[in-house]
């Protein structure tokens, strides 16, 4: 249990900046995912906070405490990689059992017996005790790898894209296995992925990265509905919040693509003077396909996905995607017509794609 | 490889075999000759064309460990009827082995030197093998200052021949007295292998995840204990192969151990030919001791071909 405080992290190698002033607060028991591409630095914060690079500049406080002159041992945090955790030569009980072994916890053997079996029934893996680890599948590598973690109650739990090597069935099983361990120990995560239904399904809070920098920390809703700028609005989503530029006229927003205008009843209305050249993000599922809609578009391509369907729309010279439920009969190269939500509507500054609604 | 071979492939296939098989010959012949001539009695060994058939018989080694001087007077029966097996076979060859005023028997310097040899190369291999291991343990893991033209410097001492450095380094050693000492070319020889240990372990640890360690480092181990408990297990490959490679070369060593040791500390290299120059060369007893000199060598790469042999396999990797 424990509360992560990251205050001004930098963190250079050589010429390249992979953490710029980083300021993160994870509370006691949180699931916190970092999401970010490859690059963004997430894998650098958390070697930080595990102790394993030093940061350029800043400070590490775990429970209040700064622990820049701790060492990774007593940091006491756990860490899941995604490849190599697991020592090899060792049989899955040795590796449930290492850490519980170190001088640093003095662990009586009947107690590391009694806890090594009693993960290893919470995570299924009890029939696997004495093989080694070169014989098990990736998924039951993994739970290994999350059971050697949970073996000896560390303070923080450090995940670095533990499930990106697993195939979609397991991965989504996985994903709901680590939640309720999660939820059933009060654990504080951290989480790290780039993969954004990660983020969304399992996160009490997500940190969204770009290069270095912490765009933007919120609930998940928070991130989906109210996006900061429009790299976390493309960033969070599958598809993405569709983005076209455009500028609200008497409380109107007009489409510069086809100089039509859609209705706007977004908070915004009045502070953002006439005329403006901003951006409209607007999720697909808030887009709606109507005949009596105001803007015409033709059906690019349709992608069925059981639940719902994917369109993409044609309108001028840009793209918009919608989603429409599966009952929907279209076929491509279709006229339609769409209108939005205008409750759902960002308006985002054109030139810094920064949202106006956060300004606000 | 397909499955269905044409017949221009079997034909090559075949001439490949013949030419290994030739290979093998060529290089099996000089063993063979020694291991057959330590087995032949004296006047066998130097007949043209070569003897292959023969009766074999130990008296080479028998010669080759007891300090024997000419029979002048033949042994009375006796004498003969008491002595054991192996000085029967010396009275045989018109020899006797030699006592003390005691009646014990002189062995000869073989077993000595022989040993010096294993003490000198076993030791010198721990030396230059653990040292490597641990400096290309640092070279690997860490960010070293000029690391690179530092391990240029260590590679650059095996960049002369060694008999280059010979006097200079007998000067120095006369002057602290480690002449003919063990501890003297055990120093010698770790200092020679240390940079092929170095860059040998250095290929080999760059291999092995870093991941490893850091896990360990996480689970509450010091560095130290993530090295011997994770690194070592990992690298036994690497080390088995250097420790062969270290052991073979300061166990054939010959030119430095003949100009620094002379008795006490020499070791076998130098003295087997040494026996060569007193009188009429016995070829028997040279390669008996020949042969005897040979399996160390044999039987330590026999031990660890399984680390030789086996690849660099990490079993936990998904790549």
């Amino acid at each position: 249990m424990a509360h992560i405080q990251l205050k001004n992290i930098t963190k250079k190698f050589g010429s390249h900046t992979a953490l710029r002033n980083l300021n993160l607060d994870i509370g006691d028991g949180e699931f916190f995912v970092l999401l970010g591409e490859t690059g963004a630095g997430k894998t650098t914060t958390l070697r930080i906070i595990a102790g394993l690079d030093k940061p350029t500049a800043g400070q590490v406080f775990i429970d209040g405490i700064d622990v820049a002159d701790w060492g990774a041992a007593e940091r006491d945090v756990a860490l899941v990689l995604q490849q190599y955790s697991l020592y090899p030569r060792y049989t899955v009980r040795q590796n449930l059992e290492f850490p519980l072994k170190s001088k640093l916890r003095r662990v009586g053997d009947a107690e590391i017996a009694e806890r090594v079996d009693r993960v290893a029934k919470t995570l299924r893996i009890d029939h696997l005790l004495e093989r080694k680890t070169d014989r098990l599948s990736g998924g039951e590598m993994q739970r290994v790898s999350i059971g050697r973690a949970i073996v000896r109650k560390p303070r923080v739990f450090l995940m670095d894209e533990p499930l990106s090597a697993l195939d979609a069935k397991l991965r989504e099983a996985l994903r709901t296995e680590l939640k309720n361990i999660q939820m059933n120990l009060g654990q504080t995560f951290l989480f790290v992925t780039h993969d954004q239904i990660e983020a969304m399904s399992m996160g009490d809070k997500i940190g969204v990265l770009n290069h270095g920098n912490l765009v933007q920390t919120g609930t998940p809703s928070e991130i989906y509905n109210n996006p900061k700028n429009t790299f976390v609005a493309r960033a969070v989503g599958s598809p993405p919040m569709n983005l076209v530029h455009g500028k609200l006229v008497s409380g109107r927003a007009v489409l510069d693509a086809v100089e039509q205008e859609l209705p706007y009843a977004g908070k915004l209305g009045a502070t953002v003077g006439d005329g403006r050249d901003v951006t409209f993000g607007i999720r697909p599922e808030d887009i709606v396909v109507d005949s009596g809609a105001p803007i015409a578009a033709r059906v690019h391509d349709v992608e069925n996905h059981g639940v719902e369907k994917i369109l993409t729309l044609r309108v001028a010279d840009t793209t918009l995607h919608a989603t429409v439920s599966a009952q929907t009969k279209l076929a491509i190269d279709e006229d339609v017509r769409f209108s939005w939500n205008p409750e759902k509507v960002v308006v985002f500054d054109k030139a810094t794609g920064k949202s106006l609604q956060h300004a606000a | 490889m397909a499955a269905v071979r044409t017949s221009a492939e079997v034909a090559g296939n075949r001439v490949a075999i013949v030419a290994v098989l030739i290979i093998t010959l060529i290089f099996l012949a000089p063993i063979y000759w020694i291991v057959s001539t330590s087995f032949k009695p004296r006047n066998l060994s130097t007949t043209i064309p070569p003897t292959v058939v023969f009766t074999p018989e130990v008296s080479p080694f028998v010669k080759l460990f007891t300090k024997r001087s000419q029979l002048r007077e033949q042994p009375t029966p006796e004498e003969y009827e008491a002595a054991p097996w192996w000085e029967r076979i010396v009275f045989d060859g018109g020899e006797k082995v030699v006592r003390d005023g005691k009646g014990n028997v002189q062995w000869s310097a073989y077993p000595n030197r022989f040993m010096n040899s294993l003490i000198i190369a076993i030791t010198s291999t721990v030396f230059a093998v653990s040292m490597g291991t641990i400096t290309a343990y640092g070279f690997s893991r860490f960010k070293v200052k000029g690391e690179g033209d530092l391990l240029f410097f260590i590679l650059s001492t095996r960049m002369l021949p060694p008999v280059v450095v010979a006097i200079p380094m007998f000067l120095m050693y006369r002057t602290f007295g480690l002449n003919d000492t063990h501890i003297g070319l055990i120093i010698l020889y770790t200092a020679f292998n240390l940079s092929f240990s170095v860059w040998l372990m250095k290929g080999f640890i760059d291999e092995i995840p870093k991941e490893y360690e850091e896990a360990a480092l996480v689970d509450g181990y010091t560095r130290m204990e993530a090295f011997f408990k994770i690194v070592i297990p990992e690298a036994a490959t690497g080390i088995a192969a250097t420790a062969v490679f270290c052991f073979i070369t300061a166990w054939n060593e010959y030119a430095f151990a003949l100009i620094m040791t002379n008795r006490r500390a020499q070791t076998a290299p130098p003295f087997i030919p040494s026996q060569v120059g007193s009188g009429l060369p016995d070829w028997t007893v040279i390669a008996a001791g020949t042969f005897l000199f040979l399996l160390p060598v044999a039987i330590f790469t026999f031990l660890l071909r399984n680390h030789l042999l086996r690849g660099m396999s990490f079993g936990a990797i998904r790549k």
